[in-house]
């Protein structure tokens, strides 16, 4: 038994009447990867804010190299040599990648920062994550705004390494916003800082991801620790059955579909950049997968036609309708569309679950322009019932929903306004299994009702799953769309990378 | 002198055999200086200074108008300076206009008091960057967004400087205050311009400087930056916005040295509106009032710039109203322009 670099015994937190954390207990080993594994809402978030110091646990002990660890700022956890890389990049995009590793702790004489000795440690944290080879190195004096989001990334691991002892790094979602060429680079990172002693948790929804980089695994469920153990033991049907409390649920369901008439046809659409002359067509009754790398330009591809970004040729038809309109005409003609950025376009943060679900269809709720709140409420109280949407009531701020309600009120908006054709990108990212199951059943119900569903996704094995037909995006372009009883995981990467 | 953040030319030019991504090295330089954020401003302030140097030669192309055009940039130019500060740690002070007034009464009272100019001078400064403390106190301990804060700064500075000064212009013998900004006395021409306005380029340097190489100025950017980040590394975030409202408020004092040294008299009700020609500077210079973005050097050639279009539209016999129109758009074509640059490849 190696001595464990962090063990957390039996915490406990609550929130008002909520219990957050049950009583939780895990160990993780120097030069370890451990995954932590639970669908959201099962307590890793509030473990993770204890352990980076953003919260304090009610009960439970954590001890950090035999040490009791009780950071009370997440500044403290950061000098105890605990490090957090959060989801969304905590950086100052201003600043440049050197000024940002250095940040808090900069090399001064007199107040006046030494810029030979920030630019000297920059680069041995950079090297310590990358290696010695400097192509894939972010350059230091380069802004980091400026960096795509695997080059902020490396940035926020090298400035968690730059700590003058770190000991435990964590990482939220570290794959959420990389394409797969990315992933690869991340994981040989987070080996290289294995290799180096230092402990890693991980945290993902990804199962197949945690099976290639973790070695340990915790479960959480309902704020407990309900399974844990070495990764190589275990299949990955048996951390979902612990995940949702049952076996192994039927994830993809499918029931009988007829393909109807054409609603949706495009022709040699071409946008700013992306897409560069692409043709497809979309029936009633079925759903089409666009697969393919981030920045494949599969997003642009359905902003051209919800008509949020230009175009530059091309023809497109859609229920009827030919040309390219703006969003509003659009929502009239009965398109829909879901951003794969939930935070920053999807939802209206700052608005209520009943104002964000009728945005785009405000005309029910009452006469010439008038909204009535009790309408309104109404409305949304009946697609709160059909889609088990978890809230307290219809007013509830929808930034204190979790991801997976979030994106449930998202796809409720589409119902709302009663759309026909569904432009769906990215509508299960960073959720949690059980409400990725709920969003495919909705998807497999729309499709057997008829409508028409346009969907883009980097999870492969959803696209199989769900997709009648796949085509697959590269550099803009967008081969021939198949069924999906012709490919397989394979080749639709082969097709998505050009290999 | 900037205080941006773009690579130095010391890296930039270092040999590299496969180019950045930017693409091959006469782009990487276009875009290196499209990345200098006060070019604009200075292009701007160049042409319009040409324009009108054409249209009348006779009187505002000669060296006396550019010294008086100097000397008017003075006030608006200090205050400019800490506002710069304020607004790139994402912060904004109304208080300016308010504060330079109560400066101008707090420097008669005293002279009248008996005290030396130096005396007076400083307690105009002292109690100026009181307030400004005050204020960056209330907005980093209190949590309140720094418009409301400042905003209630405005109309309590602007009381107490009318209740101090008993609701009237209090004059005062300058003891030399005057002299900051007056004619140059003879035999002292080799200083071409009168001594406040190299105090005024003195603090533009200075300052300048504290923002690009010292931990502080680094830290102001990195809170207008992204705070909470800030916060997570272990800057002193609270310290850092009182000393840069601390900052702004001392600057406005030495605004209100400058406004006594042309006024000579206590005005309580003078320099309203001021905050909003010190932040127009800030603006133009290529300050983002989102934080994280702006440079001393910019906001300098800012207020330069209306100060020129001020002062070409009087000497062409254009009507005030025209010149206020003109200035205008020249704050929102400078942020559209910094939109597009930000745009640029």
């Amino acid at each position: 038994m190696p001595q464990h670099r962090l063990v957390a015994e039996d915490v406990q937190k609550t929130f008002g009447a909520t219990v957050a954390l049950a009583g939780v207990s895990f160990a993780v080993a120097p030069g370890h990867v451990h995954a932590l594994i639970g669908e959201n809402g099962a307590g890793k978030s509030t473990l993770m804010s204890i352990l980076a110091g953003a919260t304090a646990p009610d009960a439970g002990k954590l001890t950090l190299e035999g040490a009791p660890f009780r950071p009370r700022t997440p500044e403290e956890a950061r000098r105890a040599g605990v490090a957090m890389v959060h989801q969304e990049l905590s950086l100052c995009p201003h600043l440049t990648v050197e000024e940002n590793i250095a940040l808090g702790a900069e090399p001064a004489r007199l107040g006046i920062v030494t810029r030979a000795e920030v630019r000297r440690r920059a680069l041995a944290a950079l090297e310590r994550v990358s290696g010695p080879s400097r192509d894939a190195q972010p350059r230091p004096d380069a802004r980091v705004g400026d960096l795509p989001p695997s080059g902020q990334q490396l940035v926020e691991i090298a400035r968690a390494l730059a700590l003058p002892h770190c000991r435990l790094l964590i990482l939220d979602e570290p794959t959420s916003s990389l394409g797969s060429d990315d992933v690869g680079r991340l994981f040989s990172v987070i080996r290289a800082v294995c290799a180096r002693g230092i402990a890693v948790v991980y945290i993902s929804h990804f199962l197949e991801e945690i099976h290639r980089i973790a070695d340990d695994f915790t479960v959480l469920r309902d704020g407990r620790t309900v399974g844990a153990g070495a990764l190589e033991n275990v299949a990955a049907g048996d951390i979902v059955g612990m995940m949702v409390g049952r076996a192994a649920l039927q994830l993809f369901p499918r029931s009988p579909r007829t393909a109807g008439e054409i609603v949706l046809e495009v022709k040699d659409l071409g946008g700013a950049v992306k897409p560069t002359g692409v043709s497809l067509t979309l029936r009633r009754g079925e759903v089409l997968g666009i697969a393919g790398l981030v920045g494949a330009g599969r997003t642009e591809l359905l902003r051209c036609i919800f008509g949020l970004d230009r175009v530059r040729h091309g023809d497109l038809r859609v229920l009827g309708f030919s040309g390219f309109r703006a969003p509003p005409a659009r929502i009239d003609q009965g398109v829909g569309f879901l951003s794969e950025d939930r935070k920053a376009e999807g939802l209206a943060t700052g608005l209520s679950l009943a104002e964000n679900l009728t945005l785009s269809g405000t005309a029910p709720l009452g006469p010439r322009g008038l909204v009535f709140p009790r309408r309104r409420r109404a409305a949304a109280e009946r697609w709160i019932r059909e889609l088990s949407i978890r809230a307290h009531d219809a007013d509830q701020p929808i930034g204190e929903l979790s991801g997976g309600n979030q994106q449930k009120v998202a796809l409720a908006r589409l119902l709302h306004q009663d759309a026909d054709v569904f432009l769906l990108d990215e509508p299960t990212r960073g959720i949690d299994v059980g409400s990725k199951a709920q969003i495919y059943e909705l998807i497999d119900r729309l499709a057997a009702r008829g409508k028409a569903v346009l969907l883009v996704s980097s999870y492969l094995p959803e696209v199989l799953g769900i997709c009648d037909r796949i085509a697959v995006m590269r550099r803009g372009r967008l081969g021939p769309a198949r069924p999906t009883a012709e490919l397989d995981e394979r080749a639709v990467l082969m097709e998505a990378t050009g290999a | 002198m900037s205080e941006g953040n773009r690579r130095p030319p010391d890296v930039a030019d270092e040999p590299s055999a496969t180019p950045a991504p930017g693409g091959r090295p006469d782009k990487r330089r276009i875009k290196r200086l499209l990345a200098v954020s006060w070019l604009g401003p200075v292009a701007a302030l160049a042409f319009v200074y040409l324009l009108f140097a054409l249209l009348v030669p006779e009187t505002f192309a000669r060296s006396t108008n550019f010294v008086t055009m100097a000397r008017q940039t003075v006030v608006v130019g200090i205050a400019a300076v800490g506002m710069t500060m304020v607004i790139i740690g994402g912060g904004i002070d109304l208080s300016v206009g308010s504060s330079v007034a109560l400066a101008t009464v707090v420097i008669a009272r005293a002279l009248n008091a008996g005290a030396g100019s130096l005396t007076a001078a400083v307690a105009g400064v002292a109690v100026s960057a009181l307030c400004g403390m005050f204020v960056g106190g209330i907005i980093a301990l209190g949590r309140i967004t720094p418009f409301v804060v400042s905003l209630g700064a405005m109309t309590i500075l602007r009381g107490a400087a009318k209740g101090l000064a008993h609701e009237q212009k209090i004059d005062a013998d300058a003891r030399g205050l005057d002299g900051l900004l007056g004619v140059l006395p003879e035999g002292t021409s080799w200083m071409i311009f009168p001594p406040g306005v190299w105090i005024f380029v003195g603090l533009a340097a200075l300052f300048a400087g504290v923002l690009r190489y010292t931990r502080f100025g680094r830290h102001v950017f990195a809170i207008g930056s992204n705070e909470r980040t800030a916060r997570l590394c272990g800057v002193r975030v609270e310290a850092t916005k009182i000393g840069v409202y601390g900052l702004a408020g001392l600057l406005a004092g030495l605004a209100g040295v400058m406004e006594f040294a042309t006024l000579t008299v206590g005005d309580p009700t003078d320099s309203i509106g001021l905050e909003l020609e010190v932040i127009a500077a800030a603006v133009i210079g290529g300050a983002s009032l989102l934080g994280g973005e702006g440079s001393i050097v910019g906001s300098v050639v800012g207020a330069s710039l209306m100060t020129v279009i001020k002062t070409g539209s009087t000497h062409l016999g254009l009507p005030n109203w025209v010149e206020e129109v003109v200035t205008g758009l020249i704050i929102v074509t400078a942020v559209a322009l910094d939109r597009l640059r930000h745009r640029a490849p």
